[in-house]
């Protein structure tokens, strides 16, 4: 994970996922988008493998949105997005290794020890190709750019 | 599981809390078991054919790349091959901070291992999550220990995840004085925190099971090892690396993507905390040592489900010898330091003689990390061969359980899935970093 450690409640932004493993990029590409265009307003950083760290990153934080990408069998390229302070999680954001903790465990884990900041709000990006390598599917590249957009508008006039 | 007659068959599909895909069968017939089968699924990646061809230079950073855990592990095994193939000495300092990284690393993965992946196994809680519903402060104590290894690899190694600073003859960047020092008082409550952590995982209850294991570990004349020393075991083998392959043998098997080894004429050995901590216990400051001992250890530890214990002195050693030596640091006077060093080490690496072969044995979280490298004459990498930790214990790890499902029968067969699961887990095994490796199936006739 890099980045800042929190310092402020305003909103912040968390990218997850890979760089090497094609669409797991989706969170992450979202990230950095969002970064390009929202300038210095927004705080954003980049979280990749282990995510059990995020727990301290985002407790006391007002809002944090979380943008990862998803494997839930919807077409390629469609938005989900879940409030975590809701409920659990769905299983699409569960990880098949557990080597480390993904994003539902970093979210439980928080939950569990009452760190999840007041507000925080997932994306998920549903993504094909979770093989070896980089780039992203024309349909998540799309996904990305729109959603980025559309989160770095509706913060600026925030 | 299915019960047919005298048949009796659990079978799991994907073991959770171990790292990569892969699956146990176990066959029981007529109240003995038969076969076990820790059949790793995961396809094979190909990192040593990747490496072919590519500069020497790049093989620290390509191989972090096979575990997002123990990245350290693989650059440090591939910058020593390196430097062994290239005729490269490094100065104390630079040895130094490779063993500060080494102690990142070792806080981190063991952390991440007895608190969120074994501990619940010995509480009776499916994960780490339920653990931290009923405690809390235990869980938090967890994660801000493993946070101070994080930060560790974070600041010499340029990242915590695949750091990047590694190269052959030392570092890209030295960190300052004034970096390290930063991170004193942080170790000092992780070492504190270790410490606690000992004594929490020595006060749980562990099968009554013990093996006649063959333990192999690095050992130096005065350190506990990370980077240097022989290659050792319990049963009097006193090797330099350079004879690895005079002694190790890799074997391929039908049902696994991830090669077994076995030592010549002797067959399975065990890698990992209980080895070197069995071996080198005398090496370990007082402080882990007295921990150990109040933790209800010996000198030699033969039951793997103590490995928990082991691997939380082994934390308490990693965050006291940080401490040392950030006490000592000096940034490395040699040719790798800071921007200015690329004329200097460009000049070293371009003198350095190309045609050779070179090889390095370095201790991983999980155990012994063999790399060996042939490169041509303009540098590139001819023959490149990985030999994980995971890989090679997979023999015991299949022999432990033979006889604890043996030894097990008369449990029904979730507990016995369970206790499988919790057996495996004793070597925190790596599968993505082997197969380069789990489900669990018992089938009882």
């Amino acid at each position: 994970m890099s980045g800042p450690a929190p310092a402020s409640p305003g909103i912040l932004v968390i990218g997850a996922g890979n760089d090497l493993r094609h669409d797991d990029a989706a969170g992450l590409e979202a990230a950095r988008r969002v970064r390009r265009i929202g300038g210095r307003a927004i705080e954003v950083i980049e979280a990749c493998g282990d995510l059990s760290g995020l727990a301290g990153i985002w407790s006391g934080r007002d809002r944090v949105i979380l943008l990862d990408a998803a494997r839930s069998g919807a077409p390629c390229g469609t938005v989900h997005r879940l409030d975590a302070a809701a409920g659990p999680l769905p299983v699409a954001f569960a990880r098949g290794s557990t080597h480390g903790l993904g994003i539902a465990e970093a979210v439980e884990l928080s939950r569990a020890l009452g760190r999840l900041p007041r507000a925080l709000v997932i994306y998920g990006i549903e993504g094909r190709e979770f093989g070896p390598g980089t780039g992203l599917s024309p349909a998540v590249a799309e996904a990305v750019e729109s959603l980025a957009g559309r989160l770095a508008r509706e913060w600026a006039h925030a | 599981m299915t019960e047919k007659d005298s048949t009796r068959r659990i079978r799991v599909e994907a073991l959770a809390r171990v790292e990569g895909e892969g699956a146990l069968h176990v066959e029981v017939r007529e109240g003995r078991v038969e076969a076990v089968r820790l059949e790793i699924y995961e396809p094979p990646r190909f990192f040593e054919a990747f490496l072919r061809g590519r500069d020497f230079s790049e093989a620290p950073d390509i191989t972090a790349r096979i575990c997002g855990i123990c990245p350290v592990a693989y650059q440090m095994s591939a910058v020593q091959a390196m430097e062994d193939a290239l005729g490269i000495t490094v100065d104390a300092a630079t040895r130094a901070l490779r063993r500060l990284l080494y102690c990142g690393e070792w806080i981190e993965s063991h952390t991440l291992h007895v608190y969120m992946l074994h501990a619940p196994d010995f509480l009776g809680y499916p994960d780490a999550i339920a653990l931290a519903r009923d405690h809390p402060r235990i869980v938090e104590r967890g994660l801000a220990l493993k946070k101070a290894g994080n930060d560790l690899v974070r600041v010499i190694g340029g990242r915590e995840i695949h750091p990047i600073n590694v190269r052959v003859g030392g570092f890209h960047r030295a960190p300052r004085v004034a970096e390290l020092k930063a991170l004193a008082a942080t170790l000092e409550r992780a070492r504190e925190d270790a410490l606690a952590s000992v004594r929490w995982v020595g006060g749980f209850e562990f099968p009554d099971f013990e093996a006649d294991y063959e333990f192999v570990a690095l050992r130096h004349p005065s350190q506990y090892p990370f980077n240097e020393g022989r290659i050792a075991s319990s049963s009097g083998l006193d090797i330099d690396v350079h004879a690895y392959r005079e002694h190790f043998i890799e074997e391929q098997v039908p049902h696994s993507t991830a090669l077994h080894s076995v030592l010549r004429g002797r067959g399975a050995y065990f890698l990992g905390p209980l080895a070197r901590y069995s071996l080198n216990f005398e090496r370990l400051p007082a402080i882990a040592r007295d921990a150990a001992r109040e933790a209800g250890l010996a000198s030699v530890c033969r039951n793997p489900f103590r490995s928990i214990v082991v691997r939380a002195v082994e934390i308490l050693f990693a965050c006291d010898e940080a401490l040392r030596l950030i006490g000592n640091y000096e940034p490395p006077a040699g040719p790798a330091q800071g921007p200015a060093l690329t004329a200097a080490l460009a000049a070293m690496l371009e003198s350095a003689p190309r045609a050779g072969a070179g090889c390095a044995a370095t201790e991983a979280p999980r155990g012994l990390l063999y790399h060996r490298y042939r490169l041509e004459a303009d540098g590139r990498i001819a023959e490149a061969s990985i030999i994980p930790p995971t890989s090679q214990n997979q023999n015991t790890i299949e022999s432990d359980l033979r006889r604890l499902v043996q030894d097990s029968l008369a449990l029904d067969d979730t507990a016995l899935t369970l206790r499988c699961e919790q057996a495996i887990r004793n070597y925190d095994p790596c599968i993505s970093c082997a197969t380069h490796f789990l489900r669990l199936e018992v089938n009882r006739q």
